[in-house]
């Protein structure tokens, strides 16, 4: 969802940041196998990235603030299996398998972990770019109830494209399912003024990574 | 205390945690649809191979080749690809530069977005709400939690990590390293100064 809680740029209140001095990798052994199975399941090709970023999105906001991140991973993982119907809710309840599993396409080999190849978002393009870098934009202001990486912060704004990073898989079309739908991308950076006010900081500038949807000629 | 340490303070949830993720695990290698040995070598992968050794290798080399450093800051995957012995860099790498005038800061609002494969797994602070919420707001009462005091006139460039572009901050290299060793270099450059909420470690802690 858009206008969810994960949405958290600009925003006050959660407090200073707190740097844990030799922070281990995992906190406990679950948490690895949750990398893991993240991993693994999403090599199936079941769901995209970023429909594993939309059902972490779609958990309600008290349950997102209040589960650490890879609890927060494990329900977002739970909730996908169920939902493409990988596994069952008597399923999850039984904790072990009371099927067969159904066939799929793809599955994480031992090999494949070795290499550790990660993923390729970039795409052929399927039309000529249509911001160049020096550009002025205006952000649109959209607000879908589906998935989308245009952060509240940075809706309505304007700015200046400061690079084209070629063609990529449009997250928000992959999220739901409806393919790659490749967009062009673009490193578009703000004023800080612009983005939070006269009172800002002059010496702040932002930029995100904005695709071509999200952007109009300003 | 970040609302993502939550788990960490109860055991209770801790000990259901891991039942069921063990639960969740057997039912899907039961299935057919994750072999446990690949698993296992995922977690190896981050346990042994990939972490920010990585990425210091890629800094201390930009800082004495200068031809690298230009190919580097061109196109960050194709440079950190040629150096050997890293695994492949197949997310779009771009590596930003510090100077005297602009200090970058790397953050993703929105979820997690980390240049995993040159930096490894991020910290529990970097995917925390206060750092995602304010980095991009704050950034310098953000950096002066991490101790790091800009001058007043530097410039601060926040990269909010938004697609599948990955950022790698290239600190300055140290004054007083003159004739030091890409490995002597690698050793100074920090986690935390690839992210931007560091600077590299002077030569005097490194003797340490």
């Amino acid at each position: 969802m858009t206008n969810s809680i994960h949405d958290m740029g600009g925003m006050h209140g959660f407090g200073s940041v707190e740097a844990e001095p030799n922070e281990p990798l995992f906190h406990a052994a679950w948490e690895a196998r949750v990398r893991a199975l993240q991993r693994a399941m999403g090599a199936t090709g079941v769901w995209t990235l970023d429909g594993f970023r939309a059902a972490q999105e779609l958990l309600p906001p008290l349950t997102y603030l209040s589960s650490s991140y890879y609890a927060r991973w494990f329900r977002a993982l739970e909730r996908q299996v169920v939902r493409h119907g990988l596994v069952g809710e008597d399923e999850i309840t039984a904790g072990r398998a009371l099927r067969p599993g159904i066939r799929l396409n793809r599955k994480l080999t031992l090999d494949d972990a070795k290499a550790n190849r990660s993923g390729r978002y970039d795409r052929p393009a399927p039309a000529p770019a249509r911001f160049k870098a020096g550009d002025a934009i205006r952000t649109r202001n959209i607000n879908p109830t589906t998935h989308t990486r245009l952060p509240r912060y940075a809706r309505g704004k304007l700015g200046t494209v400061e690079a084209v990073r070629g063609c990529h898989v449009f997250p928000d079309s992959s999220a739901i399912g409806a393919g790659d739908n490749p967009q062009w991308l673009y490193t578009v950076v703000f004023a800080g003024r612009e983005l939070w006010g006269e009172e800002a900081d002059p010496a702040i500038k932002v930029s995100i990574e904005a695709f071509e949807p999200y952007l109009s000629p300003a | 205390m970040p609302a993502d340490d939550h788990a960490h303070d109860h055991g209770s949830e801790v000990s259901e945690m891991q039942l069921r993720v063990k639960a969740l695990e057997t039912i899907l290698t039961e299935k057919g649809y994750v072999d446990p040995a690949a698993l296992d070598q995922i977690v190896e992968n981050f346990e042994t191979r990939i972490g920010p050794h990585i990425g210091a290798q890629v800094v201390a080399r930009a800082w004495i080749d200068p031809e690298f450093k230009s190919r580097l800051l061109e196109d960050g995957t194709t440079a950190a690809n040629t150096m050997g012995g890293f695994d492949p860099v197949a997310a779009h790498l771009i590596a930003v530069e510090n100077t005297p005038e602009v200090h970058n800061l790397v953050v993703c609002t929105l979820c997690s977005c980390y240049p995993a494969s040159v930096l490894g797994l991020p910290p529990v602070w970097y995917k925390s709400a206060p750092y995602r919420s304010r980095a991009v707001i704050d950034p310098k009462g953000v950096l002066a939690e991490f101790g790091v005091t800009l001058p007043q006139e530097t410039q601060i460039r926040i990269w909010d990590s938004t697609a599948e572009t990955r950022f790698l901050v290239v600190p300055m290299r140290p004054a007083g390293t003159e004739g030091w060793s890409e490995e002597q270099l690698a050793a100074l450059v920090t986690r935390d100064c690839m992210i931007g909420t560091g600077v590299p470690r002077v030569p005097q802690e490194a003797a340490r």
